[in-house]
């Protein structure tokens, strides 16, 4: 039996995205293997671990919770969407390398963006909004406060630009 | 690839997705924020042969009030039913309810008429539904026809919905008393997850303080939501003293028939649904008493 395909058109990261997928396909897995954006993990695969957070039109997602064929016609930003146009890292990023928010790295895209998504939409979270905001997103090495942590030193950074 | 090969169609419209229902129906779910069917699908619980996709249908989309019930479309993402203030005014439980819904992301993709749909005796959305006695509008290619919470749900996982029925809206009831409180609890082992035991209540009173309205039921401790119809009858006209309280905690109590796993005995079901049942129909009390 063969797969049917779908053709679909989506933004990624800003560049407009053409490509035929098998329905079954999943989000994260045509980000990773077709266009190659590995920096979104893929963790449980079944909406549990958080891992592979993607924003779908500015609001975190997960992305092995939807099939690529879904994402037609929307727009998609990826972890590697947060670094700033010259590749440098952004504030949120270098305040996770300067609080020691990450370990092994497994959970950081998805916390990541689950934490953007927070700062774009609330600029001064309180702790508990923080913990809340990442509440999808399991981390099996920092216990969680050096993220929290990262999260407030990226809002005052960002409040005093 | 994880789930089984299926064939996938985006309906445009409601009629469209009738459609296709009625074409496929037997073979077909329809899939909206996916946040329940697409895991079960990956897990390989479910295999359908169709998907039938209806995010992408504006209409099925809307929040409104109306004078005696607020209506949201069954594909009404939960978030946006969360933010929304005249809801929350209106039908308070809602909001209640989705604090304790997943996480955000979930949120952000999850929708109403999914969480009712798919039916999880567990599930916050189906337990409000089944209190507040919300109507369900079901549309075919042959009609619509509407069905309340209680013919809806009819065991773990299974509703009344036949298989070339959409979920069009559901509806709310409005309860007018100015002085009315609501309140939503549960415990599960982790924000966001599954409750093991939740419980929510709603009541009115007078301006003497005398109750005009009562509703509450319990979630995770039966094959369905349960609500308490005529237990919480029983509490209209009196003033909600604690010995009435207590008199309706312990006729609920004898109505539930939780069951055992690895996370909850039975037993332990037993004891939060006392407790919880206790404490959502003190709080919405006080609250009522301070509208």
């Amino acid at each position: 039996m063969s797969e049917t395909l779908h053709a679909i058109s989506v933004e990624v990261n800003g560049k407009r995205c053409e490509a035929s997928v098998p329905v079954r396909l999943s989000l994260v897995d045509w980000l990773r293997e077709e266009l190659r954006l590995t920096g979104t993990h893929v963790g449980c695969e079944h909406g549990i671990c958080g891992a592979c957070s993607v924003m779908l039109d500015g609001e975190p997602v997960r992305s092995c919770l939807m099939y690529a064929v879904q994402a037609n016609g929307h727009r998609i930003t990826t972890v590697e969407g947060l670094a700033q146009p010259d590749g440098s890292m952004s504030a949120l990023q270098d305040a996770f390398c300067e609080t020691h928010g990450l370990q092994c790295g497994y959970c950081t895209p998805g916390m990541l963006i689950a934490s953007q998504a927070l700062l774009d939409s609330n600029p001064h979270p309180t702790e508990e909004q923080i913990r809340d905001a990442i509440g999808g997103n399991l981390c099996r090495c920092t216990g969680y406060q050096q993220i929290v942590e990262a999260v407030q030193l990226a809002a005052q950074r960002m409040e005093k630009k | 690839m994880k789930a089984a090969q299926f064939e996938y169609a985006r309906a445009a419209s409601l009629a469209e997705a009738c459609t296709l229902l009625a074409r496929h129906g037997d073979s077909a779910k329809v899939l909206a924020g996916g946040q329940s069917l697409v895991p079960m699908m990956a897990m390989r619980l479910l295999r359908p042969a169709w998907l039938i996709d209806v995010n992408e249908i504006a209409a099925l989309k809307s929040v409104a009030i109306e004078k005696d019930f607020a209506r949201t479309g069954a594909c009404a993402r939960q978030c946006v039913v969360e933010r929304d203030d005249a809801l929350a005014a209106r039908v308070p439980l809602i909001r209640q309810a989705l604090h304790w819904v997943g996480h955000v992301q979930t949120r952000n993709r999850g929708t109403i008429g999914g969480s009712l749909a798919h039916a999880d005796p567990s599930a916050e959305l189906p337990l409000v539904a089944q209190v507040l006695g919300a109507k369900m509008l079901l549309r075919s290619s042959k009609g619509a026809r509407t069905l309340e919470a209680e013919k809806f749900f009819t065991g773990p996982m299974s509703t009344a919905v036949r298989p070339d029925e959409c979920l069009e809206e559901i509806q709310w009831p409005v309860w007018k008393e100015k002085r009315t409180g609501s309140a939503f609890t549960e415990i599960a082992i982790r924000h966001g997850d599954f409750a093991m035991v939740a419980a929510a209540a709603q009541l009115a009173l007078d301006a003497s303080g005398r109750c005009t309205g009562a509703a509450f039921g319990l979630g995770g401790a039966s094959g369905t939501p349960l609500a308490f119809p005529e237990i919480a009858a029983r509490l209209v006209g009196t003033k909600l003293e604690d010995k009435a309280l207590d008199d309706a905690v312990d006729a609920a109590a004898k109505e539930i028939d939780p069951g055992s796993d690895l996370h909850a005995t039975k037993e332990y079901r037993r004891h939060l649904a006392r407790v919880l049942t206790a404490r959502v129909l003190r709080e919405a009390r006080e609250k009522a008493t301070a509208s």
